[in-house]
């Protein structure tokens, strides 16, 4: 890790805070700490969250986890509901689904990861990478993408709404839903409601795989900013599938090291805790996870679209698989921990998702068949799933009377926590040190948090919560300048 | 056919007073079963808002958001809401305005009338109930709802 986690002596330097971080889930604070001649000495990212989630779920029936999970995040809901569900699956008995159960949730999943990317990318992500981290805020928003190219912001939208769609006729309703189900599903998919949604997948595929030449266009029309900006080495974790595909609902833990040296394969996700530990600081409310082997100095790892990427062997998609082939020839074949190429990674990923969705559409097993499987009751269960951030892990313990009585949540961002921290690390020591802090260079701080996509906190969002503020502060604590977004 | 009146609210039911929004659904699809059955209103409801609620208002007379806030004065404010593009749209989670703008921007056409109901919240904690005063508050917005919609209360309160 680089030397600017801690100041040597934080008194008498400037204090930067970015409050909370825009365009990112959830309630995010970078603290910078400049001296006198604006060198950095200090540079977090401090997250709210997740705080009493286990408590939350400790007590409850089992059955009603995979529903109450959903209220943890409002971003990502289903990812926690599938999580829980494939945790509960074992408690069950379930170790093998019905092939019903497991094309309905596959779906289920490949929705939410269609829907999610299509929002971050469309957009939170395209107004920087299209008009620059530097250009005016109040070009740099979504609007600003609408009136310069407003067939993309549509599809944006459009596709977003697919994905929504894909979730509610597998979870049964559009949120809250209940389609996954300890041992199964609870529904099947009808083959009007398939024909409904095969009848948009041409446009989404053509949408998606124009997403990823968009994207890719950019990467290689700009390559020294793309590749460099706030780029830290890495370890890389996900869930594989077999022969190495890259696998988001169900498989075995890889991790690799920052030159792309396999490290650990095939882990069953139930020995989870054989591989991972968490380090905890004073400063952050979120742990710090690490590869246990390494260390927590030198095992900390990357997760979600970068990572999964290239972590695998192959994308079981032809269209996905081709753009993966294209993304590895462009870094000649080198892992790549630039966090700009995360949108690149994560629009792959998209395509791969829309392809999927195509192909399950076409499997009856989706309308007809069993709904549930069962089995010799278990104590504990452990649910791994690569959601749209990156890996998701679940594990309950369940008492004999049907009640929770140990909930473990390691959730995407996380994984993640470390890296963002060096990247934003670099960021500020490249973008900041010696220069009067500007809104456009702070946007480059909150630039490189959200190319992770980071989902930072819950569902709680009353109006009027999301402004963001930086406050400059001088050695003596008084208020030098403040900046503040809101309206552009 | 699309029915012509929708209340779109949103809230996160496991977070105190954060479930105004959802209860407030839950109270009309309680009082207007007959009226929904019939096509006259639809009521959604949502964790938050995004861009693809935007498309939940084609074909709509009118529009309802119902949310939870810090912000308004108690117990309820009711008031139009007109497109713009504020902070919200670089969050994951969109104003009523914000909507609306993504609406005008997505169908290039006139948007429906939209109105905000915004019920003021104190706590908004994981696993908290709604407060005794959030309790209250839903059941003065469900009264005024229940007189505007049957055409019997001024179409606005700010």
């Amino acid at each position: 890790m680089t030397t600017l986690e801690t100041a040597a002596k934080p008194e008498g330097l400037r204090r930067i805070a970015i409050d909370p971080v825009s365009r990112v889930e959830g309630h995010g604070k970078v603290t910078i700490l400049l001296d006198d001649q604006r060198k950095v000495h200090q540079v977090r990212l401090h997250i709210v969250e997740f705080r009493g989630f286990e408590r939350f779920i400790q007590g409850r029936p089992y059955w009603e986890v995979p529903v109450m999970v959903q209220r943890l995040c409002g971003i990502c809901p289903v990812s926690h509901h599938l999580a829980a569900a494939k945790a509960l699956d074992l408690v069950v008995g379930a170790k093998t689904l019905t092939p019903t159960a497991d094309r309905v949730r596959r779906l289920m999943h490949y929705g939410q990861i269609l829907q999610s990317h299509a929002l971050h990318f469309f957009h939170l992500a395209s107004p920087d990478l299209l008009f620059g981290f530097g250009s005016a805020p109040a070009k740099r928003n979504v609007v600003g993408v609408a009136a310069a190219q407003p067939e993309l912001a549509r599809q944006g939208v459009l596709l977003r709404k697919f994905g929504q769609e894909v979730i509610r006729v597998t979870a049964g309703k559009r949120v809250h839903g209940t389609g996954a189900v300890p041992g199964g599903v609870n529904k099947h998919v009808t083959r009007a409601e398939r024909d409904e949604l095969k009848a948009a997948l041409s446009q989404v595929l053509e949408w998606a795989r124009a997403g990823v030449q968009l994207i890719s266009r950019l990467h290689l029309a700009n390559r020294h900013l793309y590749d460099t900006f706030g780029t830290a080495k890495s370890n890389l974790l996900s869930l594989v599938g077999a022969r190495g595909a890259l696998e988001l609902y169900d498989g075995t833990l890889r991790a690799r090291d920052p030159d792309g040296k396999i490290l650990f394969d095939g882990l069953d996700c139930q020995q989870y805790r054989s591989r991972i530990a968490e380090e905890v600081k004073s400063w952050s409310y979120m742990k710090f996870p690490y590869l246990s082997a390494l260390g927590p100095e030198a095992g900390w790892y990357k997760v979600g679209p970068l990572a999964r990427v290239q972590n695998c062997d192959v994308i079981t998609t032809p269209l996905a698989e081709a753009e993966r082939a294209a993304f590895r020839d462009a870094f000649d074949g080198a892992i790549t921990h630039a966090p700009l190429a995360y949108h690149w990674a994560r629009l792959i990923e998209l395509l791969h998702a829309a392809e999927l969705i195509a192909r399950l559409l076409d499997d009856d097993a989706l309308s007809e068949g069993p709904l549930t499987a069962t089995g010799p009751r278990r104590a504990e269960g452990v649910g791994v799933i690569e959601a749209p951030r990156g890996t998701l892990i679940h594990h309950y313990k369940v008492a004999p009377d049907d009640l929770v009585t140990m909930c473990n949540l390691i959730v995407s961002t996380t994984h993640n926590n470390t890296a963002m921290n060096e990247v934003i690390r670099e960021v500020a020591r490249a973008e900041l040190d010696g220069r009067e802090p500007t809104e456009a260079l702070l946007n480059h701080v909150e630039v490189a948090i959200r190319a992770f996509d980071p989902c930072l906190s819950c569902a709680t969002h009353a109006l009027g919560q999301m402004p963001l503020l930086v406050d400059l502060v001088d050695a003596q604590g008084l208020l030098v300048k403040q900046l503040r977004r809101d309206s552009p | 056919m699309t029915p012509p009146d929708l209340v779109l609210a949103v809230g996160n039911p496991s977070r105190g007073d954060d479930a105004l929004g959802p209860a407030f659904a839950q109270h009309l699809e309680a009082s207007f079963g007959p009226e929904i059955a019939a096509g006259q209103l639809e009521v959604l409801t949502d964790f938050q808002l995004n861009v693809e609620h935007s498309l939940d208002l084609l074909g709509r007379h009118r529009v309802v958001f119902v949310d939870a806030t810090l912000e308004s004065a108690a117990p309820f404010t009711f008031s139009p809401v007109t497109p713009r593009a504020d902070h919200t749209f670089t969050s994951h989670a969109l104003s009523p305005s914000a909507v609306l703008e993504a609406w005008h921007r997505v169908e290039r056409g006139p948007p429906p009338s939209c109105f905000q109901l915004a019920l003021r919240g104190t706590r908004f904690e994981l696993g908290e109930p709604l407060t005794p005063q959030a309790r209250d508050t839903l059941q003065q917005a469900a009264r005024f709802f229940d007189a505007w919609w049957s055409g019997r209360a001024a179409p606005q309160i700010a």
